[in-house]
């Protein structure tokens, strides 16, 4: 798909001048730090989806809430975009800049305002890294408990703009479970509190529409988060599979036991071996698949409930059950897993990662349908799950260099979130939308229900100006590429900065 | 002789209803969404046709090791409940039924949750897709039945508490959890001020509680989670044993605290954790009852409401008036909004019912 902003295809903007503009919020918003030479916007062209590439117009980084405020009124009466950005970690281009807009870099307001252990809250400016979150509530014995892979560089307003995941999401949940109360300004440069510290707020449950809303609703100034007590133990058990339909099964199995582990991951054999020769976890190179199961809770209870699960797996037909003996161990453990994604990045010139969601019981045969279509294709799959939840991160491996393995990696892809949207499931379970997969969203929403998005759009932001092209397409972007579902509409990106 | 449960008979009348509201929207009648008819008391009555979703009823899809149920708006509650335990598995937010016609549809419009609400979550935080008839009468589907979705907007947790007023929910799917291997519910003699003390402490510390409430002089808990945790906290704390029916009991406002001979209103203080005493005028003691660890506070009381909401504004919540009940409450059940997010209220009501057909003042006046 073309990256760039297609006034045909994504609506029709205010056309802008560069040096009216930067006259204009300059005189309006005195102290605020704009950038507008093209070498000070370079390193602001991309987010964590580094093959898609657009130099902002302008990027502003404020310090104060009035230099937001302002920033908001001044683009709103000029009819100039506004991209928001927090750490630019996002992994489907939320935060693209516009050639014609202003990118909001919201990285200065990194400040922890408090952390209250007794309420068991902390209140964050946007520009907070999620791990820092919980590093600040440690000392207490809480943490934040959302951990996207992203989360030692990640800021928590980027969380909330897309509603962030991590690995302990089925016991834990997403951000939106775990944000209590935001602080916002609007396009038309007013503040406003949605939610609350106490359990909830009177009037509609803006806070729920604005978590994931990819900042197309408002810009968060301030966010609220819930803190949770360590759980005492954490313990993890490492299960082969000579086979990745059992494995898949042995997932389910786990959860019918009555059990919900703190994190229930799987890798598949190309998987396991790129993280073995990357970070040599002890991972069992032969099998063809493994499941990481991680328990949590009360010393007690864990013990008892890895038994339970020891003995599901058994009964599954792992090939071999390993428990960590200690938190080093355990930590290593995870440390091929969260490693997977650079490690997956060492054996190939470039990959294409997907974040499709479907229920776990389509497990097995989204990966027998995943395997048949990479022989079709040509191209090795390295399959990364978060499979407790259900949302899988297959890897497409392959070489742009290759004629014709570009094209052939975005229709693999396409066909994977196909398969997934068939399944019962949905395009995206925690990287977003953004440009990305805007068209995609075609396949997933019939154009009523897009038009329902974008009534909700236009009651925050009638003019369209807040990160406009982003999360929610048009009905004339979906009937030109709607026909052609989840097909041919990705372009690939080569190796992802992740962690 | 086996015991039977009654079962509804599943049906799908979705495009009678959304006939029904496709005509309403092209008279502009207003319509007064109901489902068991058990929740009126929470809100602003509504002046409009009836649309009942009760023979819209039935579960669609139950798979217990996906953790997902889709049901019907029109489906009883306690049927749901009971289909749900027949698996070991149980609704996590505890949602209060306030009679036995109580159906799914009320508990997402009303968002109300039980007593286990600050350990588990609230309605909308298991709500993972609904079904929903717009304006136009087209029934639409948002989010699904999958954990994790971020594809569009969140519109299915934004129904969540609306009351009906955005549109017609007509089916929702929802995150189940396993029931609790062991439950022990305790009572414990202690003023109130020890009692918030201690459950600020056990807060940071991951004990396997999942019900507080104090109330004339002790603190009531559940302890739920494996048998051996459950064992171990109840050794721990001592106290004296308590009937695992009070928590219904006290989530169906069963108690003598709430009894209907008291003539004063029954408010709801929804409060952050660890918020002292509101020192309220003329309030007693005994006039309040802590739930929720202290962060919902029941309060009878004939107090003005601006002096009692500004109180509970002052400490970080709001406070909502649940007297229309019986008929005596006079003001307003729910607090009023800050200026700029009642503007954005009314923006969004104007983009989803232009027509303004939803249960029309059921929140507010202009909503």
């Amino acid at each position: 798909m073309n990256i760039l902003y297609d006034e045909r295809l994504d609506g029709e903007l205010a056309p802008t001048d560069k040096a009216e503009v930067l006259a204009d919020l300059q005189r309006s918003a005195p102290g605020l730090t704009l950038l507008h030479r093209e070498e000070d916007l370079r390193p602001f062209e991309c987010d964590g989806l580094a093959a898609y590439r657009v130099l902002p117009m302008l990027v502003a980084l404020p310090e104060t809430l009035e230099q937001v405020e302002t920033l908001m009124k001044r683009c709103r009466a000029l009819g100039v975009p506004v991209v928001t950005r927090g750490a630019g970690t996002g992994l489907s281009g939320g935060a693209l800049p516009l050639e014609q807009g202003v990118l909001l870099v919201m990285s200065r307001f990194n400040r922890i305002l408090d952390v209250d252990p007794d309420a068991r809250i902390a209140r964050l400016q946007p520009g907070v890294r999620n791990l820092a979150i919980s590093e600040a509530a440690a000392p207490y014995g809480l943490y934040y408990a959302p951990d996207p892979s992203s989360q030692i560089a990640c800021s928590i307003g980027g969380n909330v703009a897309e509603n962030a995941g991590g690995v302990h999401c089925l016991k834990y949940g997403l951000t939106v479970h775990n944000v209590m109360k935001v602080e916002v300004i609007t396009i038309e440069g007013e503040r406003m509190t949605l939610g609350s510290e106490a359990l909830d707020a009177p009037g509609l449950d803006l806070l729920a529409l604005f978590t994931g809303s990819e900042g197309m609703l408002g810009v968060v100034t301030e966010i609220t988060v819930k803190l949770l007590p360590k759980p005492e133990t954490a313990k993890v058990l490492m299960a082969s599979f000579d086979d990745v339909e059992k494995a898949g099964r042995a997932v389910g199995d786990i959860i019918a036991a009555g059990i919900i582990p703190g994190g229930l991951e799987m890798m598949d054999r190309l998987a396991i071996r790129a993280a073995e020769d990357f970070v040599k976890a002890g991972y069992p190179v032969e099998a063809e698949a493994i499941l990481l199961c991680e328990l949590d809770g009360v010393e007690a209870d864990v013990d008892d409930d890895c038994a339970t699960v020891r003995k599901v797996l058994e009964k599954a037909g792992a090939t071999d059950i390993r428990q960590a003996r200690d938190e080093a161990e355990r930590a290593l453990f995870w440390a091929g897993r969260k490693n997977a994604f650079p490690a997956v990045g060492r054996m190939s010139p470039d990959y294409y990662c997907m974040d499709g969601t479907i229920p776990r019981r389509e497990l097995p045969r989204v990966l027998k349908g995943i395997a048949e279509l990479s022989e079709e294709y040509g191209l090795r799959v390295a399959n990364v799950f978060h499979a407790g939840d259900g949302n899988m991160h297959p890897l497409i491996l392959f070489d742009a260099n290759r004629e014709g393995e570009l094209e052939q990696a975005e229709a693999f892809g396409g066909k994977i979130l196909e398969l997934c949207v068939e399944a019962g499931g949905s395009i995206t379970g925690e990287h977003g939308v953004g440009r990305e997969k805007i068209n995609q969203m075609c396949a997933q929403f019939a154009p009523s229900e897009l038009t329902v998005f974008h009534a909700v759009k236009a009651a925050f932001d009638p003019g369209r100006l807040l990160n406009p092209g982003k999360n929610i397409p048009t009905l004339a972007r979906c009937a030109e590429f709607g026909a052609m579902h989840v097909h041919n509409n990705e372009l690939p990106h080569p190796e992802l900065p992740r962690f | 002789m086996a015991e039977t449960r009654p079962t509804s008979t599943d049906q799908d009348i979705s495009e009678a209803l959304g006939e029904r509201v496709r005509r309403a929207a092209e008279a502009g009648t207003p319509l007064r969404i109901e489902g068991g008819d058990t929740k009126a008391f929470y809100g602003r009555p509504v002046e409009g046709e009836t649309l009942s979703t009760r023979e819209h009823r039935g579960i669609t899809s139950y798979d217990p090791v996906e953790l997902i149920v889709s049901v019907r708006a029109g489906t009883p509650l306690a049927e749901l409940e009971a289909a749900l335990a027949e698996q070991g598995q149980m609704l996590g937010c505890e949602p209060p039924h306030f009679g036995a016609d109580a159906t799914v549809g009320g508990m997402v419009a009303t968002g109300l949750s039980g007593p286990r609400r600050p350990w588990a979550g609230s309605v909308r935080d298991f709500v993972l897709g609904i079904r929903l008839i717009t304006q136009d009468g087209v029934q639409q589907r948002f989010g699904g039945e999958v954990m994790k979705n971020v594809a569009g907007y969140d519109l299915s947790r934004l129904m969540v508490g609306a009351q009906g007023t955005l549109g017609l929910v007509t089916e929702v799917s929802l995150k189940v959890l396993p029931r609790p291997g062991a439950r022990h519910s305790l009572r414990l003699e202690m003023p109130r001020a020890e009692a918030m003390a201690k459950l600020a402490e056990w807060g940071r510390s991951p004990l396997p509680l999942t019900a507080a409430a104090w109330h004339e002089g002790a603190l009531h808990l559940r302890l739920e989670g494996g048998p051996s945790s459950v064992a171990a906290t109840r050794e721990r704390l001592g106290g004296d044993d308590l009937d695992n029916g009070f928590w219904e009991d006290l989530r169906e406002q069963r108690l003598a605290f709430f009894s209907r001979e008291d003539a004063r209103p029954l408010w709801r203080l929804s409060l952050p954790h660890n918020t002292p005493s509101l020192d309220l005028p003329g309030v007693a003691e005994a006039d309040l009852l802590y739930d929720w660890g202290g962060t919902q506070r029941w309060l009878r009381s004939d107090l003005d409401a601006d002096i009692l909401r500004e109180a509970c504004a002052r400490a970080g919540g709001h406070a909502t008036c649940l007297g229309a009940r019986e008929g005596r409450g006079q003001a307003d059940p729910f607090m009023p909004l800050e200026p700029v997010v009642e503007k954005y209220h009314r923006t969004l009501k104007a983009q989803l019912d232009p027509k303004g057909i939803f249960n029309p003042g059921r929140l507010y006046a202009a909503i």
